[in-house]
């Protein structure tokens, strides 16, 4: 039943799920590009790509005028995008995984590296959570979905760092376990705030480009 | 070999010595991880043992099976087995054909009813009535059934009888089953492997002699003994797999250095067996020692478990195309929704009308 169940998260799982991701993140996103912007009659008094580049890369620095609340989800944020980043582009199975489906791969990052990286994204994970449901704004502002892509997100992570280090379960079922965690991730990704793996840039060049026609220096 | 001689009258005969046979039950204990005084009670039991009867019934098999048993470490202790059981009936074995290898597999049943162990390897085939293996004019499965009956227990010997194997793989043409699928009500072992570890077989025969039972089982109805452990938890390149070094082709500068082969498809951590610890060929190695990674023979359907040398972390079937496909018809629908949104804002646009200076005034 094991090997039975792996194979199905290996083969017709991960088909589904691939296809859902693929289908619904290029729907969305290629949707959402086209809805473009209504013509404005004012005169320009900015550059509106300047606008839009420079947001784009501003916004990802923590903010001298942030208060200690948000630098502390930026801070934690930024742990667990890295560790995530670091963990499925350059473990060395995943990369066998990348060169399977894409053609090609590169080299990985030693494993030391590795679980570092894990744990670090792990534990701002767990930090960013407990912070959620302790901060009275945070938690107000928190709805269903804020909880369940916080699952979707760490599942992976966890079951990732178990099966490398065989940690609970046998290695059969932490395998099953892990690629089916992040089949779950795949199916949601397009359907919830996790689509922002796709549209943060993009929104961030559509406010900046706004701001830019204007002359706002933002 | 008399019906009342023991093991050990017959092993003096032959010129094994005693401490060569405590030894060998010595390792057998040590192989099922038995506690250290149950070699003593493996040897009191097996040299006193009276032979039981065993019938061997080969299905849809290679006859590998046998080929890994009687080749195995021939002319060593292992080849014992056939001193200590009094195989009644094995078509690739026995000198007799026809009907009167038909005879004496009858003759056996008969005389040892509800206490002879029967063997199996190979698959059933159950489509057509059973039509695509048949022996003396009879199905496999009509004799498996027969033979079942009078059977203490049964032995499934082989990944074919013990999870179907491969005639069972996709598209299984002849339908073929394991023995658990047919049999229900008898105590089945299963010692799957293609081939099977011959020590393994010897050991759960030795286990039934020792203890008149059959040893602890797993899930899959596998002597715990041996298959409690994956070929990964065992296997002397684990180290290059927890340091993430891998080999990346057969030939390259980490196959030469040993590294671990999880990248050239190895299935090691999702097979178990006791490859790793028993090994093969009078312990001169195991598959991953010859430089190739395991391919999970142990397992159920590890034919249908995509290529032996696609790494258990890449799919198992093509993802690709169907990430491709599933683009277009994204970006496809994308397209399609805006034309209509766009066909609808124009629509509502030429559809307006003009607010006049008249309707302000009201008439």
């Amino acid at each position: 039943m094991d090997q039975e169940l792996l194979l199905w998260v290996r083969g017709a799982g991960l088909q589904i799920a691939t296809a859902v991701f693929v289908l619904g993140m290029s729907y969305r996103m290629l949707h959402l590009l086209m809805l473009g912007r209504k013509k404005s009659l004012a005169a320009a008094r900015g550059s509106e790509w300047a606008g839009g580049l420079r947001t784009m890369w501003r916004r990802s620095f923590v903010l001298p005028e942030l208060s200690p609340r948000g630098r502390f989800t930026v801070v934690s944020g930024y742990l667990f995008h890295i560790g995530f980043f670091v963990t499925f582009f350059f473990l060395s199975q995943h990369i066998a995984l990348l060169r399977a489906v894409l053609g090609f791969g590169w080299p990985a990052l030693p494993r030391g590296v590795i679980d570092i990286a894990a744990v670090l994204s792990l534990a701002a994970m767990i930090a960013l959570l407990a912070h959620r449901l302790v901060d009275p704004v945070k938690r107000l502002l928190s709805d269903f979905q804020d909880y369940l892509t916080w699952t979707l997100s760490f599942l992976p992570l966890l079951t990732g760092f178990m099966l490398l280090r065989e940690i609970g379960f046998e290695y059969v079922t932490l395998l099953t376990l892990h690629i089916a965690s992040v089949e779950l991730l795949l199916v949601a990704a397009p359907f919830t705030k996790l689509a922002h793996m796709f549209s943060t840039f993009i929104a961030r060049w559509y406010s900046g480009a706004a701001n830019g026609f204007k002359g706002i220096d933002a | 070999m008399s019906e009342h001689e023991t093991l050990e009258q017959r092993l003096s005969e032959q010129g094994v010595s005693r401490r060569a046979f405590l030894k060998f039950c010595a390792a057998l204990a040590t192989m099922m991880a038995l506690p250290p005084s149950s070699a003593s009670a493996i040897a009191a039991a097996l040299s006193q043992a009276k032979r039981p009867s065993v019938i061997w019934l080969s299905f849809q098999e290679c006859t590998g099976c046998t080929e890994s048993l009687t080749r195995s470490h021939s002319p060593t202790l292992e080849s014992l087995i056939f001193d200590m059981i009094s195989l009644d009936y094995h078509h690739t074995l026995q000198a007799a054909s026809g009907h009167a290898a038909e005879q004496a597999r009858d003759d056996a049943m008969k005389a040892f009813y509800g206490k002879y162990l029967l063997l199996v390897d190979g698959s059933i085939p159950l489509k057509d009535g059973g039509v695509y293996s048949t022996i003396a004019g009879r199905t496999n499965l009509d004799m498996l059934e027969e033979a079942a009956k009078g059977a203490a227990a049964i032995v499934a010997v082989g990944s074919c009888a013990a999870f179907g194997g491969l005639p069972n793989a996709q598209p299984n043409p002849t339908g073929a089953v394991a023995v658990s699928d047919i049999i229900k009500d008898k105590p089945i072992v299963n010692i799957s492997g293609c081939p099977p570890i011959p020590a393994v077989i010897t050991g759960v025969l030795a286990h039934y002699l020792t203890f008149g039972e059959l040893p602890a089982l797993d899930e899959l109805g596998r002597p715990k003994a041996f298959y409690g452990e994956t070929i990964h938890d065992r296997c002397y390149r684990r180290p290059f797999y927890d340091q993430g070094k891998f080999a990346k082709t057969f030939d390259d500068e980490g196959a030469r250095n040993g590294w671990c082969l999880y990248e050239l498809g190895c299935k090691g951590p999702t097979t178990h067996n006791a490859c790793a610890t028993t090994k093969w060929n009078g312990g001169a190695g195991f598959p991953i020692e010859a430089g190739h990674g395991c391919i999970g023979c142990s397992e159920p359907k590890f034919w249908d478990a995509g290529s032996f040398y696609t790494p258990l972390s890449a799919p198992a079937a093509d993802v690709a195309s169907i990430s491709q496909a599933a683009a277009v018809a994204g970006a496809g629908a994308a397209l399609a929704l805006s034309a209509t949104d766009r066909a609808k804002r124009q629509q509502v646009q030429q559809s307006r009308e003009k607010l006049t200076l008249e309707d302000l005034k009201g008439n």
